[in-house]
């Protein structure tokens, strides 16, 4: 029997910031387009973490009275440090001597979560329809091959699959163009990029896990608007990554740490780098006697435009970070993934009224103030592969000297998932024990991320082959799932390989890391994953 | 038959909940916020009776702020008929909500009021017992399975010491436990249409009733964080810990 379905224009897929922007420009040129947008999170911004310092770019574009209609960009950065740090030293940099990317003076710390909340509110008032707890699961073609739309998620089924009293099959969701805006790794965009070769001729697609936590601190450890970001410590020269320490309002510092997934050693555990590094004597101080009060962690996109993958396909378009448009040397994809947005719904228009092809989005994101920003930043995470003193000077030389201009690229030369080493190849690494204060345990990180997916449902973590993670990963590579992921949801217990998909905060970083490929991260049960408030 | 069922909108379970600092209350700021468990119980009980034909009309109501709407529609995507926002924009007693809800059972005549036996905010656990009494109907609180029958409803109950059935005449107050059944699931085209159902708005400051809060509210503050254990070596070392330091003996 037919699945239900329902007719729409355009059906966008992810309530991040490109998706709602490409249905708020949608609705701004038409009135008259039926457009929705499926979420797989509980409610808008539920699933959005980002650090964020925001460019409002794209915002003054496409609501320019963003201000007096109370959109949650308050807070203006004030002041910017930059530190290297050693074991126990620190070296401020002067931020003259910054590239005129890093700077952000014009620029607000927000929080993504709360900025989505709001453009939801304004997409609703235009018509937008939105449902949360609805991830799409699954791409529907025409015969032609061309895609129809997508399928939502068959809900109430038990950990075999059988339909449980609560069992409520997928509904169809058709439109005349599909956008996917899913986010870094979005697991329908992945399908798509292998199924049309969209990343034919590209470099393999790099990537990067961002842990994030909220602080609140003592209004003497607080200053409003300041920016701050570390290079070094306790990362070796080998491995990408920094923090980035902003400090909002009420007396919140969102503090963060970022780090390349083409790392090498396998014992790496990014969540215990982050932890770690707190307990340098330059960050110490900032944090001591305040409370977290939240936490979580989310794949970013750190390729560029060397590993973007062509972006329309017949049917559909890829938009924002499920394309991968963040901006590396900027630490920020906010306004390039509502850039994409903008230029999306302007190509939609084109393509539903006059016919044109879809191809012109790509033509246009090409000819944008977007793809111009990326094409000058797409030397500096590539340099960095030669280690990070190098990196630096090189990046000194191509941001300050030829302001991204030099007339070479580089290339990413292997994917994240190729570059560790095999266990026995590299140095253990012990980490010091959380002291519950600073720095914390994966339990009790979890815990803060309000995540839980309703028991009894299947398994959203699928593994191609279940024995190769004690046959030969753990072997090899001393299963570094255990390290990678964030929150502890793989773990080997008496031989025995448990995956406790409860705790997923749908971060992606197994789906991008795992040596062989061998984990797929696919959509659970409506609504389920972390509740983020103001990430 | 007529049921009228109450829903509550309280801050998710999943949430971690944060006190502030004041000890004024909790952070509900970007917090997500859901429809209180077993109040879902209790709508989804209400759709079971209506879809085997006992009863005709469901009427769900919510009292709170105007976001209590979303409870509404949630139980009108279900299969609520009708909904009923009463606007209160500061936090009301059980006391004050049951005499707002009496005051709608007059109105609306229902044969039966659905609630959940508590709301995971406060934990009260009264405004269905006090509504019965102010109502002088019978009440059946803790209902783990509900039998309608035509002039009275027979209700399993939960309690210390098993299961305890008991029969009450209608109209009747029942409360529901998360056992009752498993609520289901919103299809998307129940969204959509639940937004065209009626929901009629009132205002709570209107009803004429006396809602003064009785209970003056001190202070919140978050429960005491468990000290980390320790191993002792031998039965003698914990009797003398048990005596000398934990004081129980």
């Amino acid at each position: 029997m037919a699945r239900e379905a329902m007719e729409y224009d355009v059906v966008i897929v992810g309530a991040g910031p490109a998706g709602l922007t490409t249905a708020i420009k949608l609705k701004q040129l038409d009135p008259n387009l039926n457009v929705c947008i499926l979420e797989k999170g509980s409610e808008v911004g539920a699933h959005i973490l980002s650090g964020n310092v925001f460019e409002t770019k794209a915002l003054d574009e496409l609501l320019p009275n963003w201000k007096s209609e109370g959109a949650p960009v308050k807070t203006k950065v004030s002041k910017e440090k930059f530190l290297f740090l050693g074991k126990n030293s620190s070296l401020s940099w002067p931020t003259w001597l910054l590239p005129s990317v890093q700077k952000n003076h014009n620029n607000y710390i927000v929080s993504l979560a709360n900025l989505c909340r709001w453009l939801a509110e304004q997409a609703e008032k235009l018509g937008v329809e939105i449902f949360p707890g609805f991830p799409a699961s699954e791409v529907l073609y025409h015969e032609d091959g061309s895609i129809k739309g997508v399928a939502t998620l068959d809900m109430g089924l038990d950990k075999e699959g059988n339909k449980k009293d609560t069992y409520q099959e997928g509904m169809e969701l058709h439109a005349k163009v599909t956008v996917f805006s899913e986010g870094c790794r979005g697991h329908l965009g992945k399908q798509l990029i292998k199924k049309f070769n969209l990343d034919d001729g590209k470099d393999p697609q790099q990537y990067g896990i961002g842990l994030k936590e909220i602080w609140e601190v003592s209004e003497q450890q607080h200053q409003e608007g300041l920016v701050m970001h570390t290079a070094g410590w306790p990362l070796d020269s080998k491995t990408y990554g920094g923090s980035f320490i902003y400090h909002a309002e009420n007396r919140q510092i969102y503090l963060g740490y970022v780090i390349g997934l083409d790392y090498q050693n396998p014992y790496l555990s990014p969540f215990d780098e982050f932890q770690r590094f707190k307990t340098h004597p330059s960050i110490r101080k900032m944090f001591e006697g305040g409370k977290r009060i939240s936490f979580g962690a989310r794949a970013l996109i750190e390729g560029g435009i060397q590993s973007l993958p062509k972006m329309f396909m017949p049917g559909a378009l890829l938009i924002g970070c499920d394309a991968g448009t963040l901006n590396m040397p900027k630490i920020k994809g906010s306004h390039t993934a509502m850039k994409s947005g903008i230029v999306a719904a302007e190509s939609i228009i084109e393509n539903i009224k006059n016919k044109a092809d879809l191809s012109i989005y790509e033509k246009k994101f090409k000819e944008s103030w977007a793809y111009k920003e990326l094409f000058t930043a797409r030397n500096v995470k590539p340099s960095f592969s030669w280690g990070l003193i190098l990196g630096i000077i090189f990046t000194g030389i191509d941001q300050i000297l030829f302001r991204g201009r030099m007339p070479f690229t580089l290339k990413h030369k292997h994917a994240d998932h190729e570059a560790l080493k095999p266990a026995s190849q590299m140095p253990k690494i012990e980490y010091p024990k959380p002291d519950g204060k600073l720095t914390f345990d994966k339990t009790s990180s979890v815990y803060l991320t309000g995540t839980n997916h309703a028991e009894n449902q299947p398994v959203h973590l699928r593994l191609k082959d279940p024995h190769l993670p004690i046959n030969y990963t753990l072997k090899e590579y001393d299963e570094p799932a255990q390290r990678y992921c964030p929150v502890g949801v793989y773990e080997i217990q008496k031989e025995k390989f448990v995956i406790n998909s409860q705790n997923c905060i749908h971060c992606k970083t197994c789906d991008i890391k795992e040596p062989s490929q061998n984990i797929t991260w696919v959509a659970p049960e409506g609504g389920g994953g972390p509740k983020y408030g103001n990430m | 038959m007529k049921i009228l069922v109450a829903v509550k909108r309280v801050i998710d379970y999943n949430v971690q909940i944060r006190v502030k600092d004041d000890g004024s209350g909790v952070h509900t700021d970007n917090v997500k916020m859901s429809t209180n468990p077993p109040d879902d119980n209790a709508v989804e009980e209400s759709v079971k009776l209506k879809e085997s034909g006992k009863v005709k009309e469901i009427v769900a109501i919510s009292i709170g702020e105007d976001k209590a709407q979303e409870s509404i529609r949630k139980a009108l995507a279900v299969g609520a008929d009708k909904g009923i926002h009463v606007k209160a924009d500061s936090y009301i007693e059980p006391l004050g909500i049951a005499k707002i809800l009496k005051k709608i059972v007059e109105k609306e005549k229902p044969d039966m009021v659905f609630l959940g036996k508590q709301a995971i905010d406060d934990d009260c656990n009264q405004t269905g017992q006090m509504l019965a009494a102010m109502l002088s109907w019978p009440q059946a609180t803790f209902s783990s399975k509900v039998n309608l029958k035509d002039k009275s409803v027979e209700i399993v109950r939960e309690i210390d010491e098993g299961l305890e059935t008991i029969e009450v005449n209608l109209p009747a107050v029942v409360s529901c436990d998360l056992r009752l059944n498993e609520p289901r699931f919103a299809s998307l085209p129940n969204i959509m249409k639940a937004k065209k159902k009626p929901m009629e708005q009132l205002n709570a400051k209107d009803l004429g009733l006396d809602l003064t809060n009785r209970i003056q509210q001190i202070k919140v503050e978050e429960p005491p964080k468990r000290k980390a254990g320790i191993k002792v070596a031998n039965v003698a070392e914990l009797v003398s810990k048990l005596k000398n330091e934990a004081k129980v003996l």
